[in-house]
């Protein structure tokens, strides 16, 4: 038993019809348990009034947005050293929802920035390298589109994650050189004596894990359409070939 | 490698817009500029390094598209990949070709623009040194996003998307080191970064280039 036997799309396709209605359950608890808690059974925050809440979207979707962006480079990697088909259709598939979190991640922070900082834009380094990354999804999903042969598009679009990664970390930490920022720091993290108060703590849990769950979700739910769809094409060859 | 670049320049050359249809596309951006903005001097002195670091990355990007796409319709970049030397060999080359036909051009023409943006007295040397440390990497990303889209019918604007991201590390510290360098700050830091940056980049980048030009050959 190994990671690779999931390689098999047969063994893919079997699993992940198993898994794929506990993700979605999971997904809808955690999201509902969440943002119903983070949104209406939280106190107003001193000096931040409601507008705090905003962070129950922001922060997940922003984490997401990054780690999807790993998550295509583990499989691109996979693909290109192994050659598993699940797995660059895999990446193929997280792709758009990666670009989705990066636009969520922008526009609640445009939506919490107005109010906060009295303004909807600032050239600030994260919220200029989000838009960068936004960018590097564009590229990415326009290059899967423009490709015809499957094989070919999976090899070069790889190859773009893997030089578009390096890119994007360059770009992250050249812009933090080249503006002061406005945006505050890590809210959570592990090392640190005091991140924000639990009783925002816990329902951001939530949905965190709600939105790692929604996208464990729609990935398998569009790897599960990649993999169909190229069978289907492989079939009408055969039926040409015929 | 030599012969490679000594037919890359002389097609560059012969087939006519090689070296001066950068330049000239880049005296349009500059001419183009104040009608935008307007005429007064100290916004144009402010803005004057952007605008020429913007217009030598245009330059390039719509330069890019024939470092491959013509090899690859004649076949010629078939019998490059088979000959004996290396494929980063000849990607390198290639760059070097269309950084000696777009980039070293606009470095030397670049003080002229200069003038006509009223680019203030202490960035010209900051200037030529930063676009000669920069475009070099430009040119070898271009040669990567050429090689992605070498085998598409219009991939002109596909490019564009894929590139262009690709150049903010070079633009920030291109245009960092100018700024401060008109300024009268330290530059160090800029500067070394624009030069980490592109020999990482000339180091790097070919063999994906290499690799995206294998795949498309297959």
């Amino acid at each position: 038993m190994s990671i690779w036997e999931y390689a098999n799309p047969v063994k893919f396709m079997k699993t992940s019809s198993l898994v794929l209605p506990w993700a979605a359950g999971l997904t809808a608890i955690s999201l509902i348990v969440g943002l119903v808690w983070g949104f209406f059974l939280t106190p107003e925050a001193t000096n931040f009034g409601s507008t705090v809440k905003v962070i129950y979207v922001h922060v997940p979707s922003a984490m997401m947005a990054i780690n999807i962006w790993a998550m295509m480079l583990v499989t691109s990697l996979i693909w290109l050293i192994r050659r598993h088909h699940v797995s660059a259709l895999a990446a193929k598939a997280a792709a758009p929802i990666g670009a989705v979190m990066t636009l969520i991640a922008l526009i609640t922070g445009a939506i919490w920035g107005q109010p906060m900082w009295g303004t909807w834009w600032e050239w600030d380094p994260r919220l200029t390298s989000f838009l960068i990354l936004f960018l590097f999804y564009l590229g990415y999903m326009a290059l899967w589109g423009a490709i015809d042969n499957p094989d070919t598009a999976a090899d070069l679009t790889g190859v773009l994650c893997l030089v578009g990664s390096v890119f994007a970390i360059l770009s992250r930490y050249a812009v933090n050189f080249w503006n002061q920022g406005l945006h505050q720091g890590a809210t959570l993290s592990l090392d640190k004596q005091e991140n924000i108060a639990d009783v925002y703590w816990v329902p951001l849990l939530f949905c965190i894990a709600g939105f790692v769950l929604l996208f464990v979700t729609l990935v398998l739910m569009r790897t599960r359409t990649e993999i169909r769809a190229r069978r289907l094409k492989a079939l009408e060859q055969r039926e040409r070939m015929a | 490698m030599i012969a490679l670049l000594i037919r890359d320049l002389r097609l560059a050359v012969r087939a006519g817009g090689g070296f001066g249809l950068g330049l000239a596309f880049f005296l349009i951006v500059v001419t183009l500029v104040p009608f935008g903005v307007g005429p007064e001097g100290g916004v144009l002195a402010r803005i004057a390094s952007g605008i020429l670091w913007l217009g030598a990355l245009l330059a390039c990007l719509l330069s890019l598209d024939r470092i491959f796409a013509l090899d690859f319709e004649d076949g010629s970049l078939d019998l490059l990949a088979t000959a004996p030397i290396p494929l980063e060999g000849v990607v390198t080359m290639k760059a070097l070709a269309h950084w000696i036909t777009t980039g070293l051009p606009l470095v030397v023409a670049a003080p002229v623009f200069g003038v006509l943006l009223h680019l203030p007295q202490g960035a010209y040397l900051w200037l030529i040194v930063a676009l000669i440390l920069g475009t070099p990497a430009l040119s070898v990303l271009g040669t990567f996003g050429a090689a992605l889209t070498v085998g598409l019918k219009r991939g002109g604007l596909l490019m564009s998307l894929l590139v262009l991201p690709l150049y903010v590390p070079t633009l920030i510290f291109g245009a960092e080191l100018v700024r401060r360098g008109a300024a009268g700050m330290a530059t160090q830091v800029p500067l070394m970064m624009l030069a980490g940056i592109t020999a990482a980049t000339i180091a790097i980048v070919p063999f994906a280039s290499a690799a995206a030009i294998r795949v498309n050959l297959r």
